[in-house]
């Protein structure tokens, strides 16, 4: 091989070395990670939102044709959400405007995350996994409001 | 060379038949940038919902399509390297089984009883008859694949010391990838759906059935991708006026691309629950890894193409990029060629995105990820195919292409549409606009409270491509069909464009060998997917779960009642 190509192929290594730094700093040190594993079990099918203490709040969110239960969760500025999902019946998804959760809602498995809400304003959630003809209009929201 | 008869109609229905089904696929593909740009506010047209056309253009473009193509152009490229036709029974019984699983597919698709996408994620329920019609089409095209080894055996017994030609490895790393991915497909579809789908078990695990389909899933993308990179080294230096510029570095690509296609389907799978973040970030490291031979070859076709500029007499660092055979009739599989390269460029750097892990949740489900795939497989895959089945079917028939300048500036303009196309849905998916949503229903229709309109603008550019690509396929299939219904009017002939290498190089004794490679390749994907099967297996369970996309009320079949019963 010649020795362009070969630099062409360290080159190409390298950078994707760097990507790979860029995304392990921010899972360690910022806290930007994918969601992780939580055993399934039949009490996150009950949706229900709980208050921890003032700014913290744990939500049980359930996905189902064509609807997300709670579809609307009132929180004040500046919580944090510990969100559990799953789904009651087919495959959904669960992506919240401006924010950068993105998640599926999988019957037989739960999906988890951490939501800050710094700013106040309506977040919509959308349901961007076909799940019957219904689909198009499973939309909730994340009302925030100073208090 | 001269080829049976057999082989030839075999060869020419392979092209004939889902380019045929490809106007009904291209159908779909118009009619949802109508929906999704708000232009019609309804479910259905002529009596086919929004996602039924979806799923026809799912399957029949990227499964049906590519799958036919791959065999054709294998079964081309295996006879023309090696002289040999394959045994007649296998490319018999492969074309039967094909077509039987693509009418069966079809069927299913058409009376609404499969409309679960092309990925028919459980437990939305197809019919029985589209998943063991989807697992016959794969076992069609395997069968192809068992004949051309046959041979393949016979000419190394008479060519001990010759090298295995380019293209003959490209073809065979192809079909190991796809018997390999298509082995948990056929797994989940026949043992797991099947059966639940068939109302003899209640209870399906969705994880499970998820992880099988994107360990196919994505080794998939790669045996639509290969039969084009098989023509970027062999085909297209020649049709370029050029020479390789390195055939060792294009053997490595190939190689590579068996070890990491299979054991990276878990970056389709960052938002789900059940893996852990260490399995999902070292299938972003493999991911990455499977960029290197695209990065390769990009190197190499540049390379190759700035000798054939400067043989032209360019000057300077890109002059050469203006010297190139454009928009010659004579020549016309260029354009086809390179416009399917250029689209990749920017197909392939959207993709680091979507692999790129915690990154992936800017993105996931949304239009970015097929604006992103649209420009690789409707970029250099679907190009490298209708351009190629157009020049084949001609020689194979001893047919004129009518037409021509249809079909020389019919790459053009799709690649022109396809930029606003993929422009609009990546810039919508920025913001958050939803894949696979009949948009036009809710989010762009300004009468309904969920009207958004920040998706206005993005879903119009998408009209616009559309419009644009759906002109150029209408072109083609104008000049295609018109030269099916001609008469020949010369010899019937096998013929490719036969490349040369610029260089001599050493073989390199590491490059010569599969068996090293098949090893790692192994290697590799337990390590990927043991991990990833235990985790499924201890975070999610079975539900019992199955539903039709009507309705959200479970569906009763004798197995529910059954277990009812017994639970009082």
């Amino acid at each position: 091989m010649n020795k362009y190509e070969i630099r062409v192929m360290l080159v190409t290594g390298c950078v994707m070395i760097i990507f790979l730094f860029a995304l392990l700093y921010n899972a360690f040190s910022r806290k930007i990670d994918v969601p992780s594993c939580v055993p399934y079990s039949k009490i996150f099918e009950h949706p229900q939102l709980k208050k921890i203490d003032d700014t913290t709040y744990e939500l049980y969110v359930v996905a189902q044709m064509w609807a997300f239960a709670p579809d609307e969760i009132d929180i004040p500025t500046g919580s944090t959400v510990d969100l559990f999902l799953t789904s009651k019946d087919v495959v959904h998804g669960f992506n919240i405007d401006s924010k950068a959760v993105n998640l599926m809602a999988v019957p037989g498995g739960v999906n988890t995350a951490t939501i800050k809400f710094t700013e106040p304003g309506t977040y919509n959630i959308v349901c961007h996994e076909y799940c019957g003809a219904g689909h198009q209009n499973m939309l909730g929201k994340f009302v925030v409001k100073d208090e | 060379m001269k080829i049976s008869s057999s082989l030839k109609r075999v060869i020419l229905t392979e092209f004939i038949l889902p380019l045929t089904l490809l106007i009904i696929g291209i159908y779909h593909g118009l009619m949802q940038v109508f929906y999704r740009a708000g232009v019609i506010h309804q479910a259905s047209v002529m009596h086919l919902s929004y996602y039924q056309g979806l799923t026809l253009h799912g399957v029949i473009n990227a499964i049906v399509l590519t799958t036919f193509f791959a065999v054709a152009f294998g079964h081309v490229t295996v006879t023309f390297y090696l002289k040999k036709e394959p045994p007649k029974l296998s490319y018999i019984v492969s074309l039967w089984l094909m077509v039987i699983g693509t009418l069966m597919d079809a069927y299913a698709m058409l009376t609404g009883k499969a409309q679960a996408l092309y990925t028919f994620y459980a437990p939305l329920k197809d019919s029985p008859v589209f998943y063991v019609g989807t697992a016959i089409l794969i076992i069609g095209s395997w069968t192809a694949f068992f004949g051309w080894l046959k041979i393949w055996f016979q000419w190394r017994r008479e060519h001990p010391r010759t090298r295995m030609p380019l293209a003959i490895l490209g073809t065979f790393v192809n079909f190991i990838i796809w018997v390999v991915c298509t082995l948990p497909a056929a797994y989940s579809t026949i043992v797991l759906l099947t059966p639940w789908s068939a109302g003899w078990v209640a209870t399906v695990n969705v994880p499970l059935t998820r992880m099988l389909f994107w360990m196919f899933g994505h080794a998939l993308v790669y045996f639509w991708l290969l039969p084009a990179y098989v023509m970027y080294y062999t085909i297209l230096p020649k049709v370029a006026g050029s020479k390789l510029f390195s055939s060792n570095a294009g053997r490595l690509s190939f190689l590579l691309f068996l070890i990491l296609s299979v054991p990276v389907g878990v970056h389709h799978q960052f938002s789900e629950p059940v893996f852990t973040p260490g399995t999902k970030f070292f299938m972003a490291i493999l991911t990455y890894g499977v960029a290197v031979p695209s990065f390769m070859t990009a190197f190499n076709i540049a390379a190759t193409l700035e000798y054939a500029g400067r043989k032209q007499g360019s000057k300077g660092w890109l002059g050469w990029m203006l010297h190139l055979p454009y928009l010659k009739s004579k020549n016309f599989l260029f354009g086809y060629l390179i416009c399917g390269l250029i689209l990749f460029i920017f197909g392939g750097l959207s993709g680091i995105v979507n692999a790129s892990y915690s990154l992936n949740a800017v993105i996931h489900n949304t239009a970015w990820v097929p604006g992103h795939f649209h420009m690789t497989v409707a970029g250099p895959v679907f190009l490298s195919i209708i351009g190629m089945s157009i020049y084949l079917y001609a020689k194979l028939s001893g047919k004129d292409i009518k037409y021509k300048y249809f079909a020389t500036v019919v790459p053009y303009i799709w690649m022109i549409g396809l930029v606003f196309f993929s422009h609009g849905m990546m810039a919508g998916g920025l913001m958050g606009e939803p894949r696979r949503t009949n948009l036009g229903m809710s989010y762009t229709n300004p009468e309904s409270p969920l009207f958004n309109n920040h998706w206005v603008p993005t879903t119009t550019s998408t009209l616009i491509g559309g419009i644009i690509m759906t002109t150029a396929a209408l072109l083609y299939f104008i000049s295609f069909f018109a030269t099916v219904f001609s008469k020949p009017v010369r010899e019937q002939v096998l013929e490719l464009p036969v490349s040369e290498d610029l260089h001599h190089e050493k073989p390199l004794p590491i490059l010569m060998n599969m068996k090293p490679w098949l090893v790692v390749m192994f290697i590799l994907i337990l390590f990927a997917y043991i991990p990833a099967l235990r985790e499924v297996f201890k975070y999610s369970s079975s539900v019992k779960a199955k539903y039709d996309v009507e309705s959200p009320v479970l569906i009763q079949d004798s197995v529910n009642v059954k277990n009812a019963g017994q639970v009082k």
